[in-house]
């Protein structure tokens, strides 16, 4: 008994210390992003003090000091304090806020243009492609750079320091994973997305409003892939976006007009048809934000948000490429350009998009879309027999078929091949391998 | 019984010439002459939709990542597959957009 009781002692012992040291861990993250902040601070020389800083650096201001202070801001923004329903206490919320925007790109340029112009007392920005923000405000904007750290965990470490989140990342993984540090966290999350001609935006847990997770608690699969270099966007629409998201979260902060909680603005560029939608209100069944969550932060810590939504996070991951052929069914870039150095007659089908073909394309070649080309394989066995009758009565035409980035050519190639087209080959890594490796004049878009 | 579909966030691109707007008419299957929206997505799929089904239906619902909106509010707040339409509904189907 005595020995059970030691061991029992030891135990809880242990799991005390065990205790003790996650409470430790936690609050040295907390002092981290501190630490952080005022760092970046002392770098951008006048930024003011966050509010949780200022509280305990106690200025030492004398009465001509404090009321030089406050004249200016009634100066600067004056015409905000001049609107009934906003005002100084509008103001006033506004410059005790602190808001953290994730991504610097299309949505999130405006976002903390409009933000830092509003008087948003801390403003952070993270962004995971890039270091250094030259090209934004420097003075008023905190830079968090988290030079080799998990995504996730930098994520959770900025996000703890801010009151507000806005999501102007571009891609799937990182808004289930915003979103999901947000619930865990309990701060509201401005969303907006955008690409082509059309854009959204909503407001997240908050009001009781539906997290990410409640929508779509399973990843979206998508007509396109969505991302901006392949469907093009219009280049003010995330700007339109972003604009609404910095109006969103600072409705938010300062408590004035209704936010889009529980509602999801969609916009159309082409016909400027907005329009609002009630969604759901918090599922009790989500797994992160429900009745009974599941979603722990350990969980959150270790999941990869990446392999759930089978999509990359940064554009700088490698696009993935398809490898559907066998070897003798592709050709090298190089090899293609001995092919028409040669002379030898041959089919070239490019099936890229028609509007792709129209911004620049291949002499000689046949545009025939990808998404056409079952229907057009009469033309192209027209075109292959006119060929082979210039192949001095060979009886087979050789057909190559290029393509953006060497993976919808793959695709046709099976499908040409299953059609008779025996000698089809596809041109390995499309116009993109075609520029670097022979021709650099050839326009990239 | 006459209603007016809408398809957004790329969901067009399933649809002949990419056409947003359909103003349709829809005979109701069953003997008392109700339309619900399982039977309204049967119908989609089987008159409007001119490729990659599997893009917009998912067995016998709307693919994860999908909006319904029944006169612009969520049908999840309408009944969901059963919800009951009336003459001259809007019904609109949006995917959720991630881009940025």
């Amino acid at each position: 008994m005595e020995g059970g009781g030691d061991d029992d002692g030891g135990r809880s012992r242990a799991e005390a210390i065990m205790r003790e040291l996650e409470r430790l861990r936690a609050e040295r993250e907390e002092l981290d992003g501190r630490i952080r902040l005022l760092e970046s601070q002392l770098r951008l020389g006048a930024a003011p003090l966050p509010p949780s800083a200022a509280a305990e650096v106690e200025p030492t201001g004398s009465p001509s000091s404090s009321s030089s202070a406050a004249a200016d801001m009634i100066s600067r923004y004056r015409r905000h304090l001049l609107l009934p329903q906003f005002g100084l206490e509008g103001q006033r919320k506004l410059s005790q806020s602190s808001i953290l925007v994730v991504g610097a790109g299309g949505l999130g340029s405006p976002v903390a243009m409009y933000l830092a112009a509003c008087g948003v007392g801390c403003l952070g920005i993270v962004d995971g492609d890039r270091v250094e923000l030259d090209n934004l405000h420097r003075q008023i904007i905190h830079i968090e750079a988290y030079v080799g750290q998990p995504k996730v965990k930098s994520t959770a470490a900025s996000c703890r320091a801010y009151d507000i989140v806005v999501d102007a990342t571009n891609n799937l993984p990182s808004r289930y994973m915003i979103s999901d540090c947000c619930v865990l966290m309990n701060k509201p999350l401005i969303s907006g997305s955008a690409v082509g001609l059309e854009g959204q935006l909503t407001v997240y847990h908050h009001n009781g409003s539906p997290c990410y997770r409640c929508l779509y608690p399973n990843p979206p699969s998508s007509p396109t892939s969505q991302s901006c270099s392949d469907n093009g966007i219009l280049g003010i629409l995330p700007g339109v976006i972003g604009c609404l998201q910095a109006l969103e979260a600072i409705k938010v902060a300062t408590a004035v007009g209704k936010p889009l909680c529980g509602r999801m603005l969609h916009f159309d560029a082409l016909s400027s048809h907005t329009r609002i939608v009630k969604i759901s209100r918090s599922s009790p069944t989500c797994k992160v934000c429900g009745e009974n969550p599941v979603f722990t932060k350990e969980d959150f810590v270790n999941f990869d948000y990446e392999s759930f939504t089978q999509s990359p996070m940064s554009k700088n991951s490698t696009t993935r490429s398809l490898n559907l052929l066998p070897e003798n069914a592709r050709v090298s870039c190089r090899d293609y350009k001995k092919v028409l150095d040669s002379g030898r007659p041959h089919l070239l089908v490019d099936v890229r998009p028609s509007h792709h073909f129209q911004i620049a394309s291949m002499a000689h070649s046949i545009n025939v879309p990808l998404s056409l080309l079952e229907e057009k394989l009469p033309l192209l066995r027209d075109s292959a027999r006119e060929v082979s009758s210039r192949r001095d009565g060979r009886q087979h035409c050789p057909v190559y078929v290029i393509c953006r980035r060497g993976n919808d050519s793959q695709v046709a190639v099976q499908i040409l091949r299953e059609n008779g087209f025996l000698y089809a080959s596809d041109v390995a890594g499309g116009f993109e391998s075609w520029a670097k490796e022979v021709d650099p004049s050839f326009l990239l878009y | 019984m006459h209603l007016t579909l809408e398809f957004g966030g790329g969901l067009e691109l399933l649809l002949e010439k990419s056409t947003k707007v359909h103003k349709v008419d829809l005979q109701p299957n069953d003997g008392d002459g109700k339309v619900v929206m399982k039977g309204l997505l049967a119908w989609v799929k089987s008159n409007l939709i001119k490729e990659r089904p599997e893009m917009f239906l998912k067995g016998d619902s709307v693919r994860p990542g999908v909006l319904v909106l029944i006169n612009d509010c969520d049908w999840e707040l309408c009944g969901g597959l059963d919800a009951e339409l009336e003459e001259k509904d809007v019904v609109v189907f949006i995917s959720t957009l991630h881009g940025g």
